[in-house]
């Protein structure tokens, strides 16, 4: 009797512990996730570190942060192989790099290009407060000019 | 061949007149880097963001298989100012 109960009851328990597991670990990231982004204005999910972007993509929304002096959380899916799977899910996108702006996903290194040559980005940037060194830099020419 | 694969699917665009595709191979031969520009009525008062995710979920299969893909979607209208 015990053993039948065994062999029934187990193998329908592992497979309920298990998707369970996985479950979790599917909410543990996504919660992180957004945690992160709702606690930051600028938060970008990159291949390496702004010192040492390990992609070109990457490399390329650095360099836009850095020549609009952004300020932002950076975080590196390369180390955190859940964190890499994790925001594609979250996002629905299916590449890295990714930007989010006050929590929102705003897109990946093409449309932050396309954004920094149409100056939407400094349009986006000062919607929550952050003044893009390049319009900073604009305006003291124009100021020079009177 | 992927480049087929993509001109095949014509990244919707090809039911419409005056539309424009350009892919670019930018791998030297492995096929894995792409560039595509694309010129649709499709993208008419769409912004950015919905513009790479109507061509990203046409592509979704073959972009599992590209390692870079560098799109640029623009409107009819975009692509004649240019």
């Amino acid at each position: 009797m015990n053993s039948i109960i065994r062999r029934g009851v187990l193998p329908v328990y592992n497979n309920v512990f298990k998707a369970t597991c996985r479950s979790f670990a599917e909410t543990g990231i996504k919660e992180k996730i957004d945690q992160i982004v709702k606690n930051n204005k600028v938060v970008v999910f990159m291949k390496g570190v702004p010192d040492a972007p390990r992609c070109g993509f990457s490399n390329a929304v650095v360099q836009i942060m850095r020549m609009h002096a952004v300020p932002y959380e950076s975080h590196d899916v390369l180390s955190d192989e859940n964190l890499r799977q994790g925001i594609k899910d979250y996002s629905n996108w299916p590449t890295i790099p990714q930007v989010f702006i006050n929590g929102e996903f705003v897109g990946g290194c093409d449309i932050m290009l396309q954004m920094h040559q149409s100056g939407e980005l400094v349009e986006e940037l000062k919607k929550v407060g952050i003044k893009s060194a390049l319009l900073t830099a604009e305006e003291a020419k124009s100021q020079e000019k009177k | 061949m992927l480049i087929t694969k993509i001109n095949n699917n014509a990244i919707v665009t090809n039911e419409y007149s005056n539309n424009k595709l350009e892919v670019t191979d930018e791998s030297d031969g492995c096929g894995a880097k792409f560039s595509v520009l694309i010129v649709s009525d499709k993208f008419n008062g769409k912004p950015l963001l919905a513009r790479h995710r109507l061509v990203n979920s046409v592509l979704q299969e073959e972009l599992k298989s590209i390692h870079a893909f560098t799109q640029k979607p623009l409107t009819v209208e975009q692509w004649k100012a240019k």
